[in-house]
């Protein structure tokens, strides 16, 4: 018969999509657990069919999986009715694969995708039973590690890790296991091993560095406690992306996962140099992948998943160089047999056009703009090199081509964004409005509809606008008024619809984004106080929030409302993320003069990744 | 031409509802290489249905889908193939071609077998041969068992001896082991659970949710003059590789 499970069927059949919890997915890896000398606990800290869509994670598994020394398994956060019923019975948190408490594996590695699911981390800590405080922990709990771009400030989460791995995970992670078998062995103290961690590159152990503070509250230094231990942190980057290890049979959930294909990483990186985007900046040498091999690899994954759907995943897949080839090879190759292809990230030009009325009903689907700003100005400001002429090209073929659906996507609280940017982007809509009904009436269908979506801009670490301050709830409300109200006043107001998005979110995130060590006292407050899945508006409570920083005496406004000196020391300078200070300054004042840099293909603004020997600063150089 | 498949759920498969088995056998198709027939359209989808949903927390051993195909291969390999496809808990016990006129599973389903355990750890209050009194008394004494089904909307009175086709008292392991034949389909759907309440409510037993693992064991259709034939028993093996049409 089958293996017990962790929980029992009483509970199972109790709880929300018991699937989250029995593993035994295809794909999934079994191996007995005494045969291994390292067991790692791969864990998202959010719901699983939020987890089980992202890459990184799959593919760490998979390459961990490769060694025999290693069993690598995942954990999720339990759904709230679920973590009632733990709590309540006192259930430690357990692996999927073989069904054990984590509390018991040499490693729990969490990847921190976003800053709104680290109360969802201290829920993971609290029911796998392990200290919240990597100070409070020994040998007789996991390793706590965390990975992902919210590690380039890792500093809110500082204390309740052990380390930090600062980069790509394909690079470091052999030397870390093998100096942790050695340490085991030799039964070096937690300590030491640390502290011998802290000097493979892109290992961050917080315990070994100290951080002193000015009187107005901004860090005065911060720097190791002892001499070998590294002032810069290096960030870890996979020079070779085609020779790079990638799950050729990645796990395929029973319950519908909020990414249900094949997902083929045809790059890594931007040329773009967009100045709001992290991404854009962290991932930094653009690299592709050979084309060849992720034909090879397309053919594997559909194979092995029985996926009925394959997605291109980057950054911009219209800058990829063997773009229509790829596709057409897909198209090819698969949409006989029932293969959905999805193109995410595409610009809107005569080649997508084509290629997206083969492989999609046109009355149904929609064309995605990603303008971000409203104005000229403001995307010169942003380095967002699109249009309103290419905007307005793309959507009027588009629409002679038979589509009649626009989604335009922009930010709010950009640096200088005036009332006049936010107007502009009611009257772009207007004008892409104004291009459909150019069509003979013969010839068009019906009305079109414009969705207008706003976010509000969160200023990120490593970007040229990690100086820009923010803004308050009832600002940011009062901008999306605006430009509801520049909707209203549009001639062709009832093609177009306005969706903005929550504000107390986007403060919060600006509040982690861009925090020191000392919020991390609010984040545990916040998780005693019942905070949990902030991410999910079901859940989200900023009551609860509010009251968390009144009681611990903190200023908010420190964190979102300054706009920093170029002279002031962030907690994430200890980094080296590729991109130098240097360029982010310069990045910071070209955009104050609304000027826009070329991207990376175009002409190389220095901005410092080169140092990585590879990818895009070498094309065409060999 | 139509093929019939037969599986059997068990394990932590219980736990997988009815629609998350679909999408998981679309791409069992896929990675079996099963030439399995698309719908037309900008978003084809395969030519597959189930015969009857098995509820979340049952296992079974007589699952039955139909699909479409172009082409098959033979019973044994195809078979093979799904089955190298499967994951734990979930194994293809028959693989058949149904006559070109046959009606599609849902439709005929007429009966289906259970076994009920009781679960380890619950209280099994008689032995066998009371409980087989007792069933007596509860069921073939009566000339009507008259049962209420609740559902989100309605009340509806049924009578259990117009739709329990078999029930008996097993015994394995030392323990006793429910066994009922029950109507199943569209119209007159009995779930096994309703009749084992009813049955505990007769002895003034407190009936405890969790206390039961049920199993299906087969599904039927009613075939004239031959009475319940397992579905799987309407189509024929296949012997030799059939190729597609030509003429579509």
């Amino acid at each position: 018969m089958s293996k017990k499970l962790a929980l029992s069927d009483e509970i199972l059949l109790t709880v929300d999509k018991p699937a989250r919890y029995i593993g035994n997915e295809l794909n999934m890896v079994k191996k007995d657990p005494e045969s291994v000398e390292i067991r790692f606990c791969m864990c998202f800290p959010d719901v699983y069919e939020i987890g089980m869509s992202h890459l990184g994670m799959q593919i760490l598994y998979d390459m961990f999986n490769k060694r025999d020394d290693v069993y690598c398994e995942r954990v999720f956060s339990p759904w709230p009715d679920l973590h009632e019923i733990m709590k309540e019975k006192n259930i430690p948190l357990f692996a999927l694969e073989s069904q054990e408490p984590i509390k018991n594996f040499d490693f729990l590695g969490i990847t921190i995708q976003y800053e709104m699911c680290y109360t969802n981390i201290l829920q993971i800590l609290d029911l796998a039973q392990i200290p919240f405080f990597a100070k409070d922990r020994n040998w007789d709990v996991p390793l706590v590690i965390g990975g992902g771009p919210c590690t380039y400030n890792p500093e809110p989460l500082a204390d309740f890790f052990d380390l930090f791995y600062i980069g790509e995970g394909e690079t470091q992670y052999d030397n870390l296991f093998a100096l942790y078998k050695d340490c085991r062995k030799k039964g070096i103290s937690r300590a030491d091993f640390l502290h011998e961690a802290s000097k493979i590159p892109g290992i961050y152990v917080p315990s070994l560095y100290e951080v002193t503070y000015k009187e107005d509250g901004t860090i005065k230094e911060m720097k190791p406690v002892y001499e070998d231990v590294p002032a810069k942190v290096e960030k870890q980057v996979v020079t070779n992306l085609t020779d790079a290890t990638y799950p050729e049979k990645p796990i395929v959930p029973f319950i519908k996962a909020t990414q249900d294909r094949v997902v083929l990483e045809i790059q890594r990186g931007c040329i773009r140099g967009c100045r709001f985007c992290q991404a854009g900046m962290i991932y930094r040498p653009n690299r592709e992948k050979d084309i060849d091999v992720l034909k090879k690899h397309a053919y594997e994954m559909l194979k092995n998943t029985g996926h009925e759907e394959i997605s291109l995943s980057s950054l911009s897949s219209s800058d990829y160089s063997h773009l229509e080839e790829l596709v057409s090879f897909l198209i090819d190759n698969f949409k006989d047999k029932g293969v959905n292809i999805s193109l995410p990230s595409l610009r809107i030009d005569a080649f997508s056009l084509d290629v997206m009325s083969k492989v999609q009903d046109i009355r149904k689907s929609s064309l995605t703009f990603a303008p971000e700003a409203g104005s000229q100005r403001l995307r010169n400001v942003i380095n967002k090199g699109l249009t309103e002429d290419v905007i307005l090209e793309g959507a009027g073929m588009a629409f002679e081509g038979g589509w009649q659906k626009v989604k335009l996507y922009f930010m709010l609280g950009l640096p200088t964004e005036t009332a006049e940017d936010m107007r502009a982007i009611a009257e772009l809509a207007n004008k892409i409005a104004v291009r459909y009904y150019e069509i003979p009436k013969d010839q068009r269908n019906g009305k079109c509809q414009i969705t207008i979506s706003t976010s509000f801009f969160v200023p990120k670490p490593f970007t040229p606008f990690q100086w820009a301050r923010m803004y308050d709830r009832d600002s940011y409300l009062g901008r999306a008024k605006v430009v509801n109200d520049a909707v209203k006043e549009q001639l062709n107001k009832k093609s177009i619809k306005y969706n903005w998005h929550e504000a107390d979110v986007t403060v919060l995130e600006g509040i982690f984004a861009r925090g020191d060590r000392k919020v991390g006292q609010a984040l545990l407050k916040a998780y005693e106080n019942g905070c949990i899945f902030d991410a999910w508006t079901e859940f989200f409570d900023n009551e609860k929030w509010i009251k968390t920083f009144q009681e611990i005496g903190m200023d908010t406004d420190f964190y979102t409302m300054r706009e920093r000196p170029l002279t002031e020391i962030f907690p994430w300078d200890f980094i080296n993320a590729g991109v130098t200070k240097d360029f982010l300054i310069r990045q910071w004042n070209t955009a104050q003069e609304e000027k826009v840099t070329p991207n990376c293909r175009m002409q190389c603004s220095g901005c410092g990744a080169m140092n990585y020997k590879g990818g895009v600063c070498f094309e065409d150089k060999n | 031409m139509k093929i019939r498949i037969k599986f059997a759920k068990s394990g932590v498969m219980k736990f997988i509802g009815h629609l998350d088995m679909m999408r998981y056998f679309q791409k069992a198709m896929r990675r079996a290489d099963i030439d399995i027939k698309y719908s037309e359209g900008f978003s084809p989808h395969q030519i597959m249905s189930f015969a009857a949903p098995l509820g979340v927390g049952i296992t079974s051993d007589g699952e039955y889908l139909d699909i479409e195909v172009n082409s098959t291969k033979t019973t044994e390999a195809s078979i093979k193939n799904l089955n190298l496809a499967m994951v734990d808990g979930v194994e293809v016990l028959e693989y058949r071609q149904l006559p070109t006129d046959a009606k599609n599973a849902m439709s005929i389903v007429a009966a289906a077998d259970y076994k009920i355990y009781i679960k380890e750890g619950y209280d099994n209050p008689y032995s066998i041969p009371e409980w087989q009194e007792k069933l007596n008394h509860f069921f073939y004494d009566r000339s009507e068992v008259l049962v209420t089904k609740k559902t989100k909307k309605s009340e509806k009175v049924m009578d259990l001896k117009q739709l329990v086709y078999d029930f008996q008292i097993l015994e394995e392991a030392n323990r006793p082991v429910f066994y009922l034949k029950v109507c199943t389909g569209s119209t007159d759907n009995l779930k096994p659970e309703l009749v084992l309440l009813a049955f505990y409510e007769f002895l003034s037993l407190s009936y405890e949710e969790f206390a039961f693992q049920i199993h299906r064991v087969d599904v039927y259709a009613k075939k004239e003059g031959e009475g319940f034939v397992p579905l799987g028993d309407l189509g024929n093996d296949i012997l030799t590789e059939i190729p597609a049409h030509q003429d579509k």
